[in-house]
């Protein structure tokens, strides 16, 4: 089935901006105005947006640390996550959670986090909650090749299958957890065939092309929100820089990253195809690039110009009520 | 009203509460039981039968029984909660929180202050604890005081069935993660307990005997025995407070500083292991805030630094009872009399 016009542009937008959001947080940390650490998601764009196009606010995803590309495929405001990396009291958690905690609850953003395997089990949560509310909603756990060796990610893929929740399990294998390969790691070798295990369907994707991820995603919420049990895909795609920002990546071959940037680039391929098949023609996807870099130019110096939280707001939104107030 | 056991005020909460809200939900292992099996069903009501009949008057959409996952249940009972449900999900014994600890401690307490106050989390994780149940080591400690610890969690610790109810009833409807414990020891006493839905506030203490001599401050289990000290020590002339924290976050300073104040002498009673438990947070509060009242040096009575034995004997003499307590005041009011004779 052919994807409209106006959707792959969109596409093609958001993982611009995600490329250039990640790219300009590469360069400001460097500088050392970003507090922290930051995990970029550079190299990953087509997962996070092939799958979020499939997802409305009513949705929920729960992502990880490497958040940043998730945030923005599922909504979440560019220029108050750029606030929120900088550590601005305007930025989108107050500053308090930073880029590790990025979330906006009201567009479905469960979260980023900090803890690897964190994310499946409150997934299930907000797909039991569709279920008991009676809701068409879905939830997506994304979850690096990491996770999917952690107790929370396989209880969950156990949890989600007897009780058939709308959770659409996403394992994005960029061959690195941390420093340790996956094809290491994960013992069996074959995600689709552990997910099977748990009685859930599970197909294999490139995830350097967007159009295998949206399929393969498209079907497959299509099957949750007709009623069916949860789905598994698992994507294989390169990361661009090291687990955190300031990791040598010494344990990557010298020379693999320029390579995958060369000849594994999702963005590329997904330009290559709009203007080769003739949906998209290459004027309107410069001007898309000229207006994602305007928007993260000035996410970036509004960020920059932003003052830090009152000092007060260390104390505020611990709790909703403390001490004393009946409900 | 009429006497009711722990069991059943803890029951009458969750069913008004679920009668009352159509969003609150309970789950966790063997919450109703017989999940899957051919035999009957609600075969447990959870461990001790405390959700006996929830599944009857809710059915299986609400009364949830789980796989053993404790990282699955209690992490989806937070995701449940922030996406709009009021999900009371039961850790059977407060011992497991070890395979699930990152749900509660990194994940529901901290959701509202990373995200900017942007998150409600009104989940409960009810919990078992307490020596006395010949359960031995992994299933017997107290550790509510790693929860205290952890802002944006409350910590709730019924002393009685009437407070089981009360409290529970409150802590379904707060809007923040609670932790709810409740004794093992304890859940077959008796206690006038009304018919109808009260909930009783957090961070406020109960004074559940008065007396000028000294404070006694407990929670839990520990309460009860502190009232049975209190009465012995009456027919020595010894008249103290009994101060009943009910819930250790928030806890009513306030309470505990006033007593102090007007008795001069703390006896600070936990049946938590000694090294940074509430007894010693007490003991600190007062050495800040009521160190010019105090008449005598503080007394804490709690376990010995040990994990709680198996044997019926060692247990016994593992957990703090009404005449250690008892002793504990003694001392401290004879530590004043000493001074005098000193002077």
């Amino acid at each position: 089935m052919q994807i409209e016009k106006e959707k792959l542009m969109r596409a093609y937008h958001d993982m611009c901006a995600i490329r250039e959001f990640e790219e300009r947080v590469h360069k400001e940390f460097a500088t050392g105005q970003i507090p922290g650490f930051v995990h970029l998601y550079a190299g990953e764009e087509a997962s996070a947006v092939g799958v979020c196009m499939q997802l409305e606010d009513g949705d929920h995803i729960a992502s990880t640390h490497r958040g940043h590309g998730h945030a923005i495929a599922k909504g979440c405001d560019i220029s108050a996550m750029m606030k929120e990396i900088f550590g601005r009291g305007n930025g989108l958690c107050k500053g308090k959670g930073g880029s590790m905690h990025i979330a906006d609850i009201g567009k479905g953003m469960l979260g980023a986090n900090g803890i690897v395997g964190g994310g499946p089990p409150l997934v299930c949560g907000a797909a039991l909650a569709a279920k008991v509310m009676r809701s068409k909603a879905v939830a997506v756990a994304f979850f690096g090749d990491g996770a999917f060796n952690q107790g929370t990610t396989l209880e969950s893929m156990n949890f989600a299958s007897v009780y058939q929740l709308p959770v659409l399990f996403v394992l994005e294998d960029n061959g690195y957890a941390e420093s340790t390969a996956s094809t290491w790691s994960i013992g069996g070798h074959n995600p689709v065939r552990r997910a099977e295990g748990f009685g859930i369907p599970g197909v294999r994707i490139d995830g350097h092309d967007f159009f295998a991820v949206y399929r393969a995603a498209q079907e497959a919420v299509a099957r949750l929100r007709a009623g069916g049990g949860p789905e598994f895909i698992h994507i294989e795609f390169t990361r661009y820089f090291g687990h955190f920002e300031g990791d040598q990546m010494t344990y990557r071959p010298p020379g693999e990253v320029r390579e995958e940037r060369n000849f594994l680039d999702c963005l590329k391929f997904l330009r290559a195809r709009l203007i080769s098949s003739g949906q998209v023609d290459a004027l309107t996807l410069d001007r898309i690039e000229a207006d994602v870099a305007r928007l993260i130019d000035v996410a970036v110096a509004e960020a920059r110009a932003s003052a830090p939280p009152e000092k007060a707001e260390l104390l505020t939104d611990v709790y909703k009520t403390y001490a004393g107030e009946p409900a | 009203m009429s006497k009711k056991s722990f069991r059943t005020a803890l029951n009458e909460a969750m069913r008004q509460e679920m009668e009352r809200d159509a969003r609150v939900i309970v789950m966790g292992e063997d919450i109703a039981g017989g999940m899957g099996a051919k035999g009957q069903q609600d075969a447990w009501g959870d461990v001790l039968g405390a959700s006996k009949g929830l599944l009857g008057a809710f059915g299986r959409e609400r009364v949830i029984d789980t796989p053993i996952s404790e990282s699955a249940f209690i992490g989806a009972a937070a995701g449940a909660a922030v996406a709009g449900l009021r999900p009371v999900a039961q850790l059977m014994f407060v011992d497991f929180f070890g395979v699930c600890g990152d749900q509660i401690i990194n994940q529901m307490a901290k959701f509202r202050y990373m995200f900017g106050g942007k998150a409600t989390t009104p989940v409960v994780v009810r919990t078992l604890y307490g020596a006395g149940s010949r359960a031995a080591s992994q299933h017997s400690q107290c550790l509510y005081p790693v929860f205290t610890h952890i802002p944006g969690l409350k910590v709730v610790i019924p002393s009685s069935p009437y407070e089981a109810k009360g409290l529970m009833t409150q802590a379904i409807r707060d809007d923040d993660p609670v932790i709810f414990f409740e004794h093992k020891a304890m859940y077959d006493d008796l206690e006038e307990v009304p018919d109808e839905p009260y909930a009783i506030p957090f961070g406020k203490a109960k004074l559940v005997h008065s007396g000028s001599d000294a404070t006694i401050v407990a929670v839990g289990r520990m309460v009860k025995f502190s009232v049975e000290a209190a009465a012995m020590l009456e027919a020595e002339q010894i008249h103290c407070d009994v101060i009943d924290l009910r819930t250790t976050s928030p806890m009513d300073t306030g309470a505990i500083v006033r007593s102090v104040r007007k008795t001069g002498r703390l006896v600070a009673v936990d049946e938590a292991s000694p090294r940074c438990n509430i007894a010693a947070d007490v003991a600190a509060l007062v050495a800040q805030e009521a160190f010019s009242s105090l008449r005598a040096p503080v007394r804490m009575v709690a376990p010995p630094h040990t994990p709680v034995p198996f044997a019926p004997n060692l247990e016994d003499a593992y957990i703090p009872d009404a005449a250690t307590i008892a002793h504990a005041v003694k001392d401290s009011v004879a530590f004043g009399a000493k001074a005098a004779i000193a002077r």
